[in-house]
């Protein structure tokens, strides 16, 4: 029995990955294509075509995009203009009067909006919502039609304490209405109504930057869809994890600046609590970077802001995920110390390692991965080269790193990774040690191609209790498109003490924005499974600078009192730094209301091989450098491991888009979802 | 002593500057006054068992501290030799500015690490205090002449015994600030700090073994020394001078002469600052640590590859004489010694950029502007807003400098515009670039800002601990100096009034209605403005960030 088709597609810089499920039979594939850069929507057809047969099958199309992204480091983005309160108008250039670099004083920056296109009106809010000066709505108009003598596209208004009164904003809001040729209209406080006037003004003038680019390409992507006959909806990931529309999306795209990367770790917090593991931290090696994310009873962290890079600010709930440059292209190098470091310095994908030989003749770490024999130098994962080199990778080790540190061409090999690794449990007891969480409470999800490869080293460098490799952990991200849930975050500043806020006005205000978010989740035509709000408040006691983020249980119809949230403070506090302080006054600053819908999670079971043996997977026996010592490994085809097999390592498991190295001290067994556990056997 | 082999030693760097960092990132989040939480004026590392020289320090802390924990550990190091009774699980507290450097405001912990009974280093927690009483609160007195009018003083003493909390000694701390629940909040936050770092420190201790991580830190050291000769000997050999001054002290109209001659021989550098002038009356001076201190900061600007350890300091020789302002002695007033570092650094970009111009940058707007606009509100709660402000950097090789950045010695950013409105009963007017006060170059130095503040409120007093008001940061290779720095008062009665002392103002009265506006200086621009590219300044005064006026007047 064939149904509806969902597909999960997550456009990344060097491949487009394809997840499809058969929502009747619950039978799934995946698919991988070359992402076409420039023209994503190609790329992407292509893929479903080729997954998909005719476009008609397919009944939702979830879609996680890097084009915005993209769009913002490489600044490439539409024209757009701010219109700001005299006075103001270099809030987005002077930034928190910060700089890149500790060390070094040779910082640049270039805002989004060139300060020519940034203009200003007579209007000013006081903090306490108080109206200083009423705007005249004719100035406005004035300043709209300059901005479109400029050839400006979209526009954001930025006022001064909009978060605390949006009445001057919406007079700009309704103005600008009457002239202006296009949608692109973005006002902070409908966009971000929280106290800050950098950040909100950097997230609304990089939403309208992000606006022409991402609405133009969902537009042709849509239209795409439909001339080949399809019919049913695409929605778009977001950072936060959650979906959204198309229709938000073109309203919305700065939402969807870590949109991929957020569908990978949610794919990890279903795939690893089904197998048992409620808390992972996954870690995703790529060419330049290792990211890290961390996931607790199941649950992924999420942060109130990121930076895009340096003074891209765009504060709205983002999957929390730490980056450091270590990535399978990192070069290694020695210093005029001697010190031997990988990374953060980059080969990339293009040109790449030196066993690609497309001209970097710097050793990276893929590099050292092929001349430990790590690496099957004649079947590389991707297919876009035939076979690597070897022993042009063995020469650059060996001039490179080798003859500064004394060593030879396999033990400066053996070093680059050992380094490497090093930086990357660097990067895990960060995100969980630090946190306070202990290390033998959680198992490492590896993703990404080169994932596999390091995951044993790390499970012993930071003590963690195993590692867990999905079926597919090269379309990790596409999975996770299929399963996330529907999301909406909204925030309101309240900042006021405990003590003076208006419980009713309080209430009324969580229940309006949550009703809100109710009639998104209707419009927006997904059937749901069950639904939820979720309320949290941001709290310190009077005098703090941080808060901590207190949630709280919400229910439509139901009061909470001033008890009650002074307990869900008070409960996340001691969490957080251990005891209270005793008859300091408690202040609230804003309040978060999230509406999720949740969608069907899918059967991993389907995912699981069927059939197949250890002895029909094996493929014959490869020398590999591990432990100091050249060594027999077997190498065995991962996809053909039937549920329950266990291989002692040392052992290689070849498939598709992964490789994963079993050291000599561990064993690997396929579960019952067809996920690869990889355990120490003397811990 | 071992050699530690090349894998391990790249792994221990990455594992030791972990707990460093680590240890900062839980005083920044626990802290109680935003000047460690939000500005990070802080910092923690580790330190050796004898000399007290740093071994490792953490990345996200204040940069003046990397060289001045040092003279802090010493310090503590002669004070329990001296006594005799160093014991496992005691932790000494103090704020002395003439042993330990920086100011009075700098709490510093310092805990001996034990191993088998031995000293194995030293673990060391700095913080900026908000407020440690004084005749001025948050203790920026631009007229104290002697350091009791700056705030308490402690000497090294014991805060723990063998594990043991002396509470009295809290008592007295906390009972000399004006704000002694937030000194008793960064207190705990430095003990926390200093307990995860003896964690963290002996688990890995455990795993690497005492020996290999001791070869390690010592290697370490060994390796930044000849990393910092290697960066020398590529520096022509000769002596290269720069002459800078500070406004005044405060006190006396008079300028201060900051003079650097920086001898480059072989592998080695002496910086000389004998002819600079004489202890001051007013806060400008420093103590002799404060000065070592700023020009590791200033090399490290300039040698970013070189780690922050002690090794660095090895092939550099300084010559400080014991009549300067910059080896001040108790109690001689430190309290602006932002400033006196930040004049320094300048000369050490000015005198590098003869020896190596492409590795320098004209200098930054050079002062933290120390603003507080204090008074009643109706209700006779007292309100004290306090806050430094931004400017210019440099013009440089790659590029024209950053538009309002922060300060060299600082990481610290600023308080948004509707934070310190939702707080102090003032509205700002502008918070704006200030067009031409980046110095014209080749790469224009980067623009300073326009703070343009109204009273809300009846009345305030308003004080200002600025510099350049009449020496600009000056640019380098030719390069026009930045904008220089211009504080006023905009009276009720349409007339301008500006600090008597240039950048120095106590008390200046305020009322409802009137505003107070600071033009912060721009940066020095790199090379001659003949060699700008035409787009450029096109780009410049379509921006505005050049204004047609002052293009044709140039």
């Amino acid at each position: 029995m064939t149904g509806k088709l969902i597909v999960g597609v997550d456009v990344g810089g060097t491949f487009t990955d394809l997840f499809f499920l058969d929502e009747a039979s619950g039978s799934s594939w995946i698919g991988k294509v070359p992402s076409t850069r420039g023209r994503e929507a190609e790329g992407f057809l292509n893929g479903v075509r080729d997954g998909a047969g005719e476009l008609s099958r397919l009944g939702t199309v979830v879609h996680g995009t890097t084009v915005g992204t993209n769009a913002l480091l490489e600044r490439k983005g539409g024209k757009a203009g701010v219109i700001a309160t005299e006075g103001f108008r270099d809030v987005l250039e002077m930034r928190r009067r910060d700089r890149p670099q500790t060390w070094g004083l040779w910082g640049q920056f270039e805002p989004v909006v060139p300060r020519e296109r940034r203009l200003e009106v007579r209007e000013r809010t006081l903090a306490d919502g108080t109206v200083h000066t009423a705007l005249d709505a004719d100035e406005v108009i004035a300043r709209a039609r300059d901005l479109l003598a400029l050839g400006t596209e979209a526009v954001a208004v930025t006022f001064i304490n909009a978060y605390a009164n949006a009445e001057n904003e919406r007079v700009a809001a309704k103005a600008l209405k009457s002239v202006w040729p296009n949608a692109y209209i973005n006002i902070s406080s409908e966009m971000l109504p929280e106290i800050r006037e950098f950040e909100r003004s950097s997230t609304t003038a990089l939403n309208a930057y992000l606006q022409p680019v991402v609405a133009d390409y969902l537009n042709r992507l849509e239209a795409d869809l439909a001339a080949q006959g399809f019919d049913g909806q695409v929605l778009i990931v977001q950072s936060n994890g959650g979906v959204m529309t198309v229709e938000m999306a073109k309203a919305r795209p700065v939402r969807t600046a870590l949109s991929g990367p957020a569908a990978g770790v949610i794919a990890a917090a279903h795939i690893a609590t089904s197998a048992g593991f409620p808390n992972v931290v996954t870690g995703d090696v790529g060419g330049t970077s290792f990211d890290v994310s961390l996931i607790a009873d199941g649950q992924t962290a999420l942060a109130a802001q990121t930076a895009i890079d340096f003074g891209l600010v765009v504060r709205t709930p983002m999957i929390e995920i730490t980056t450091i440059g270590a990535g399978g292209g990192s070069i290694a190098s020695v210093d005029r110390g001697g010190i031997l470091q990988v990374g953060p310095e980059s080969a990339g994908a293009v040109p790449g390692p030196v066993c690609y030989r497309q001209g970097n003749e710097r050793p990276t770490l893929t590099d050292a991965n092929v001349v430990l024999g790590r690496i099957n130098a004649e079947r590389p994962i991707g297919g876009a080269l035939t076979r690597l080199d070897t022993e042009a990778a063995r020469q650059a080790i060996a001039r490179h790193i080798g003859d500064p540190l004394g060593l030879d061409a396999i033990a400066a090999a053996e070093a680059i990774v050992r380094v490497a690794n090093s930086r990357m449990a660097g990067a895990i007891r960060l995100v969980s040690i630090e946190r306070g969480h202990n290390p033998r409470d959680f198992a490492l999800m590896p993703f990404g191609g080169g994932g596999g490869l390091h995951a044993g080293a790390l499970v012993r460098e930071v003590g963690l209790k195993a590692a867990l490799i999905p079926p597919y952990p090269g379309v990790t991200s596409a999975l996770g498109c299929v399963i996330a849930d529907m999301r909406h975050d909204f925030v309101q500043t309240v900042n006021r003490a405990l003590a003076e806020i208006d419980i009713a006005d309080l209430n009324a205000e969580i229940s309006r924005v949550a009703e809100e978010g109710a009639r998104l989740l209707d419009r927006s035509g997904v059937a749901f499974v069950s639904r939820d709000t979720l309320v949290t408040f941001d709290m310190l006691y009077l005098g703090q600078t941080h808060t901590v983020a207190a949630p709280i249980a919400w229910q439509a119809g139901r009061m909470l009192d001033v008890g009650a949230i002074r307990e869900a403070f008070e409960r996340r506090y001691r969490e957080v730094y251990g005891r209270l302080l005793e008859d300091i006054p408690i202040r609230m600053l804003n309040v978060h209301v999230a509406v999720v819908g949740c969608r069907p999670k899918l059967d991993l079971a389907a995912l699981a091989p069927s059939d197949g043996s250890i002895a029909g997977a094996a493929q014959g026996v490869r020398r590999v450098y591990v432990d100091g010592a050249w060594q027999d490994a077997t190498i065995y085809a991962r996809r053909e491991l039937p549920v329950g097999a266990t291989i002692q390592g040392p052992a290689i498991l070849e498939q598709q888009d992964t490789t994963v190295l079993v050291e000599p001290d561990f064993q690997a067994r396929v579960d019952s979802l067809g996920n690869i556990i990889l355990e120490r056997q003397h811990p | 002593m071992s050699e530690i082999d090349p894998v391990t030693l790249a792994v221990l760097k990455g594992r030791l500057e972990q707990i460093a960092d680590e240890m900062d990132a839980t005083l920044f989040r626990s802290a109680f006054n935003p000047i460690i939480a939000e500005a990070r004026d802080a910092s923690h590392g580790l330190y050796h068992a004898k000399t007290g020289e740093t071994l490792v320090q953490g990345k996200a802390g204040l940069p003046i501290f990397v060289g001045a924990m040092a003279f802090a550990v010493r310090a503590v190091i002669e004070k329990s030799a001296k006594q005799g009774d160093l014991a496992d699980g005691d932790v000494y507290i103090f704020n002395d500015p003439y042993e330990g450097g920086t100011h009075l405001s700098d709490f510093k912990l310092v805990r001996p690490f034990f191993r088998n009974g031995q000293v194995f280093c030293w673990l060391a927690s700095v913080g900026h205090w908000h407020d440690v009483g004084g005749n001025v609160p948050g203790n920026y007195n631009p007229v104290a002449t002697e350091s009791f009018q700056e705030g308490m003083l402690i000497p090294p003493v014991k805060l723990f015994a063998r594990g043991e909390l002396r509470s009295d000694i809290i008592d007295i701390v906390t009972a000399n600030s004006r704000l002694p629940n937030s000194a008793y909040g960064d207190l705990n936050g430095q003990i926390s700090a200093l307990d995860l770092g003896a964690r963290r420190l002996a688990s890995l201790l455990d795993d690497y073994g005492d020996e290999t991580v001791a070869d390690a830190l010592s290697q370490l050291r060994d390796r930044a020394g000849q990393l910092m000769r290697a960066s020398i000997a590529e520096l022509k050999d000769g002596v290269y001078s720069a002459d800078d001054f500070l406004d005044n002290d405060g006190i006396v109209d008079k300028p201060l002469r900051i003079a650097l001659d920086l001898a480059v021989s072989g592998e080695t550098m002496t910086l000389d600052f004998s002819r600079c002038s004489p202890a001051c009356a007013g806060p400008l001076n420093i103590s002799r640590s404060t000065t070592i201190a700023a020009c590791y900061v200033a090399l490290k600007h300039v040698f970013r590859d070189v780690p922050a350890n002690a090794g660095v300091l090895d092939p550099i020789r300084f010559v400080i004489p014991e009549n300067t302002l910059l080896s001040a002695r108790a109690p001689k007033p430190v309290g602006g010694y932002t400033e006196t570092i930040l004049r320094m650094i300048d000369t050490v970009f000015v005198a590098l950029a003869q020896a190596c111009p492409e590795r320098v940058n004209g200098c930054a707007y050079g002062t933290i502007n120390a603003l507080s606009l204090a008074g009643h509100r109706k209700n006779g709660q007292r309100w004290v807003m306090f806050s430094f402000f931004g400017g210019g950097h440099g013009g440089h090789p790659e590029g024209d400098g950053l538009n309002h950045g922060n300060a060299p010695i600082s990481t610290a950013t600023i308080p948004p515009v509707e934070i310190l409105e939702a707080a102090y009963p003032v509205m700002f007017t502008r918070w704006a670039l200030r067009p031409d006060s980046g110095g014209a170059g080749r790469h224009r130095g980067g623009l300073g800002a326009v703070y343009e503040i109204e009273l809300l409120e009846e009345e305030a007093d308003v004080f200002l601990f600025g510099e350049r008001g009449r020496y600009a940061p000056p640019g380098i290779l030719g390069g026009d100096p930045g904008a220089l720095n211009r504080f006023t008062v905009l009276q009720r009665d349409g007339t301008e009034a500006h600090p008597p002392m240039a950048s120095k103002w106590v008390g200046a009265k305020l009322a409802k209605g009137e505003r107070v506006r600071l033009e912060t200086p721009g940066g020095g621009g790199y090379g001659p403005a003949a060699q700008r590219s035409s787009s450029a300044i096109e780009h410049d005064v379509r921006s505005g960030y050049v204004t047609r006026a002052a293009k044709g007047a140039a």
